[in-house]
């Protein structure tokens, strides 16, 4: 029993202790910013490569803990994520006054969301989300003296306390429905009856609002733009990918017998996210809210993988989510960069970018290339994947539509290409010098764009853990 | 021969370019890699031909066959025959023209020298893909080399064009990846051979054609789709706009051909009738708008909607004759444009206009650039002698042979747009080059020896389609008739 809370547990139990470890650090005598960022990033690389040391399965607390080799490597992309979001932000980081802070609350968020992705039990998950989103909102209100900040901190908190709301409520239904809030359990009560339905509706909207689907998504834009850019890509990537992780295994198990009601609604909001999201995106000038709203396209393309509710469906999304993080965490890395730097937020500033600064406009251009789905980088290939398992269900309208869309969103990111390339600029950014910690964030990013696609064995690997039906 | 060499020698050079300096060097490894690209490709027809002397009868020859991404069966495989080897026969010739083409070119030479060798890259990946996935894969790489050369290279509105070129395009790909998905769906294989083995269901073909049949056209200027082509290549570099006509559109007719046409026959029977009224429009449509353009490149550009008009329609009248003038068609046109837009690249980089009205008399200050355009010029409207000749009476003799009387009437309006073009192609050149030379082009110099030679290339080969048509016609003869096997078999429910 020991062991196996220590085997089961390791990765929290490590996330844990790096918490304790930097509360210590915090309590002791005053250390220079660098050093201290040096020491958590080689942290955390630690202890995203101790999570490949072994693959284990098992339960624990009576079925409220579980985990299997596919959950850990959803755990295991988080950990790189937030290991890049660290590299990232050293320059940001680099003159700020509390960094220990800054770690504690990203890491406590972590912390929760291994909880989520490990739940067996519907109240374990609420505690999971909810570790995961009160840090993030102190996160998100950072840079104490925007007011900006404050702003988007309070729209967080309001608008996750009002789906932490709906979440309860759901479950509430839900174990007065069925009698049980265990998912392995829960599988055998599910009925298509209407109360069971409009609780399922509860919870698929508590999930809508974490990871911003349309018609939930209007907390996004201004959180992310208000929002520290390090604490923007750690909410648009990792705490959306930590909840799209739970939502498919949610979905492919214990809402298995009620996929017919399901597959309508991802269907119809699957649509409207990547419309809408598109649209939104195709007149944003600031970075952050341009790339708020690419990514609500991102989360509508990744539901029609869902929707496809195969084995490959659910191996598509989890793909597709590991290349957005690499694809997603170059371009906020450069934009950080640029933003510490020179706090120019616009695309309009990256105008003639390609004149001072050839490598970064480069790396940029690859990220924006792999979220727009251009070969050869792996954007392409998660996509591609994505829309295959969607069309596993014969509709190819929503196909067809989804795939028009991308057409749209070439649109928006080829207009940031050529801002960079081809227009020109009184004044544009200055040549950066790029820390050796961003570098390598960036050019990790740049190897995962690539490498990722072209090498199956990345596919082969997630599509073996995955399940379908 | 392996095939993969093919992609892997431009690959290669587009990494060696990477670490090149200056563009002194980059230029001399570009112009290597892809003069023994050229002569990879000719190795290539020559071993091709070998195997078909020794009786190998197989569809493809040359394949390799590797596993890539196992659970959705997607293979990398690659092969060709001789419809293939045409096709990379000329995107080399073209390749190593336009590089020498940009020799000078001093702006961001790297980047440029880098992209058309990724360009190029697409295009043999293409050629030589017999996996549904691969080709797929190919056809977009090509897009954002494109949409990058004329943006940052281009000239007049170039980032509107680069857009409309990208959007257009990838419009393109997105519907032949919904015809992709729904053979995929039917056959659970993305293997052109084997898909060609199977069956599929009529109603199906009929959904999915027009998908894979308009993407792939949208490449290959399908009216009403072709808008992209006059403003791309107006404003595209010269090398870019060579690319352009010469490569890029080809990927569109060759997709039509391949995986349209020959993986759902019954249905290219059914929408034939649709497919020839498109193509009879684009000639006509095409040639008279051509009449009413001042400035160069767009003559060129709407001559080539009018052109590869010639193209759809030898595809769509699905009879050997006419898919072998299509084929035909492709080559010649891909040699004559990209020899036109280097001759109209050469004139612009001297006089540094590209109206008709502006111009005369260069042939007395630059006799051979007003040479080749006057060939170049002769070749598009059908001069004996010339490959246009070639291709255009094989595609009018072919689609003479559908006894549809409506389809005769398409043939004949579409031989009637030849007078057309004669009319506007001999008051270009005989504005340009004839006539009182005006007093500021009296000082200008003669092409320079990497003009001469780009010039050579795709003149040789002009010439050579023209007199020796049966060298090219032995090529891809027999693969025509593997392609018309699979469609005349096709039954029609009547």
């Amino acid at each position: 029993m020991v062991t196996d809370f220590f085997i089961l547990l390791r990765q929290e139990l490590v996330v844990t202790a790096i918490i304790f470890l930097l509360l210590f650090v915090k309590l002791g005598k005053d250390r220079s910013n660098e050093s201290i960022l040096g020491w958590v990033n080689i942290l955390l690389f630690l202890n995203f490569a101790y999570g490949f040391c072994c693959n284990t399965e098992g339960m624990l607390f009576s079925e409220m803990f579980k985990t299997n080799p596919l959950i850990v490597l959803e755990k295991n992309i988080l950990n790189l994520a937030i290991w890049l979001i660290s590299l990232q932000s050293y320059s940001w980081l680099k003159t700020h006054k509390h960094v220990i802070e800054f770690y504690l609350l990203l890491l406590s968020t972590l912390l929760g969301m291994f909880f989520m992705i490990s739940s067996g039990n519907l109240l374990m998950f609420y505690l999971g989300l909810e570790l995961s989103t009160i840090p993030l909102a102190a996160a998100v209100n950072f840079d104490l003296s925007r007011r900006q900040s404050s702003e988007a901190a309070m729209k967080m908190i309001i608008s996750s306390a009002f789906s932490s709301a709906l979440l309860l409520f759901g479950i509430s239904l839900v174990y007065g429905v069925s009698g049980t809030i265990v998912f392995s359990e829960m599988a055998a009560h599910v009925s298509s009856s209407p109360l069971y339905v409009f609780a399922f509706i509860l919870l698929l909207s508590a999930f809508a609002f974490k990871i911003s689907a349309v018609p939930f998504h209007l907390w996004t834009a201004d959180v992310y733009e208000g929002a520290p850019v390090a604490v923007t890509s750690y909410l648009s990537v990792v705490s959306k990918a930590a909840v799209l992780f739970v939502f498919v295994s949610v979905l492919y198990t214990v809402f298995k017998p009620i996929a017919g009601a399901w597959y309508n609604m991802l269907f119809i909001l699957s649509l409207l996210t990547i419309i809408i999201g598109n649209l939104f995106a195709l007149r944003q000038n600031n970075f952050k809210r341009f790339l708020a709203f690419s990514s609500i396209a991102q989360v509508g393309f990744i539901m029609v993988g869902i929707s496809g509710s195969s084995q490959a469906g659910m191996a598509s999304v989890i793909y597709f989510i590991l290349i957005y993080v690499f694809s997603n965490l170059a371009a906020f890395g450069v934009i950080s960069l640029v933003s510490a730097v020179t706090g120019k937020e616009n695309i309009t500033d990256y105008k003639a970018f390609y004149t001072t600064n050839p490598l970064l406009t480069w790396i940029l251009t690859i990220a924006l290339f792999s979220l727009a789905g251009v070969p050869p980088t792996a954007g392409f290939f998660g996509k591609f994947f994505l829309l295959m398992a969607g069309a596993a269900k014969g509709n190819y309208w929503l196909i067809g539509i989804a795939s028009l869309n991308m057409v749209v969103s070439f649109y928006y990111y080829l207009r940031v290409v050529k801002a960079m390339f081809m227009d020109d600029n009184e004044e544009p950014i200055e040549k950066l010098s790029i820390p050796a910690w961003s570098k390598l964030a960036l050019y990790i990013c740049v190897i995962g764009i690539i490498v990722t696609g072209l090498a199956s064995c990345v596919y082969d690997y997630i599509f073996s853990l995955s399940s379908g039906f | 021969m392996n095939l993969s060499l093919l992609i892997l020698l431009p690959l290669v050079t587009a990494l060696v370019i990477l670490f090149c300096k200056g563009l002194k060097q980059v230029r001399v490894v570009a112009l290597l890699g892809s003069v023994i690209q050229l002569g990879a490709s000719f190795w290539l027809m020559l071993l091709y031909w070998h195997e078909r002397a020794i009786g190998n009868n197989s569809t493809m020859v040359f394949q390799s066959n590797y596993t890539w991404f196992k659970p959705l069966g997607i293979n990398y495989h690659i092969g060709v025959d001789g419809i293939s080897i045409a096709m990379i026969l000329l995107t080399a010739s073209v390749v190593v023209a336009g590089i020498l083409v940009s020799w000078t070119m001093e702006k961001l030479s790297k980047e440029f020298f880098f992209l058309l060798v990724l360009l190029s890259m697409g295009a043999y990946g293409f050629f030589i893909s017999l996996d549904l996935f691969t080709l797929f894969f190919f056809l977009e790489i090509a897009v954002i080399p494109k949409f990058l050369l004329i943006g940052i290279w281009g000239s007049g509105k170039k980032e509107y064009s680069a857009m409309k070129l990208a959007l257009m395009l990838m419009a393109g790909s997105a519907l032949v990846f919904v015809g992709l998905m729904g053979i995929y769906y039917q056959t659970h294989s993305f293997d052109i051979l084997t898909i060609s083995q199977m069956h599929i269901p009529i109603e199906v073909q009929k959904f999915f054609f027009p998908f894979a049949f308009i993407g792939f056209g949208i490449f290959a200027a399908l009216f009403p789709f072709h808008t992209w082509v006059p403003d791309g290549h107006a404003s595209a570099p010269t090398a870019a706009s060579m690319f352009l006509a010469g490569i890029s559109m080809k990927l569109g007719g060759y997709g039509c051909l391949r995986v349209a046409t020959f993986l759902m026959p019954e249905a290219a029977h059914e929408y034939a009738w649709i497919i020839i009224l498109l193509a009879t429009i684009a000639i006509i449509y095409g040639a008279f708008a051509t009449m009413m353009q001042t400035d160069l490149k767009y003559i060129n550009a709407y001559s080539s909607v009018s052109h590869c008009g010639f193209v759809i329609l030898g595809i769509g009248m699905l009879t050997q004759t006419s898919i072998n003038g299509a084929v035909l068609q492709m080559v010649s046109h891909g040699l004559m444009t990209a020899l036109f837009f280097a001759a109209i690249g050469m004139i612009y980089s001297r006089t540094h206009t590209r109206m008709v009205a502006q111009l005369g008399g260069l042939l007395k200050v630059m006799p051979f650039i007003s040479t080749i355009f006057v060939i170049s010029g002769l070749c598009s409207l059908g001069l004996p002698g010339f490959s246009g000749f070639v291709a255009e009476m094989t595609v009018f003799m072919g689609s003479w042979q559908n006894p549809d009387k409506w389809y005769r009437l398409a043939t004949i309006l579409a031989c009637a747009s030849i007078v057309v073009t004669a009319v506007y192609i001999l008051r270009a050149a005989g504005k340009t080059v004839m006539g009182p030379i005006g007093n500021e082009y009296a000082g200008l110099t003669d092409a320079r020896w990497n003009e001469k030679l780009a010039a050579a290339i795709l003149v040789i080969g002009i010439v050579a389609i023209g007199i020796a048509p049966f060298l090219i016609n032995q090529l891809i003869g027999s693969s025509t008739e593997n392609i018309m096997r699979q469609v005349g078999n096709a039954v029609l429910p009547k």
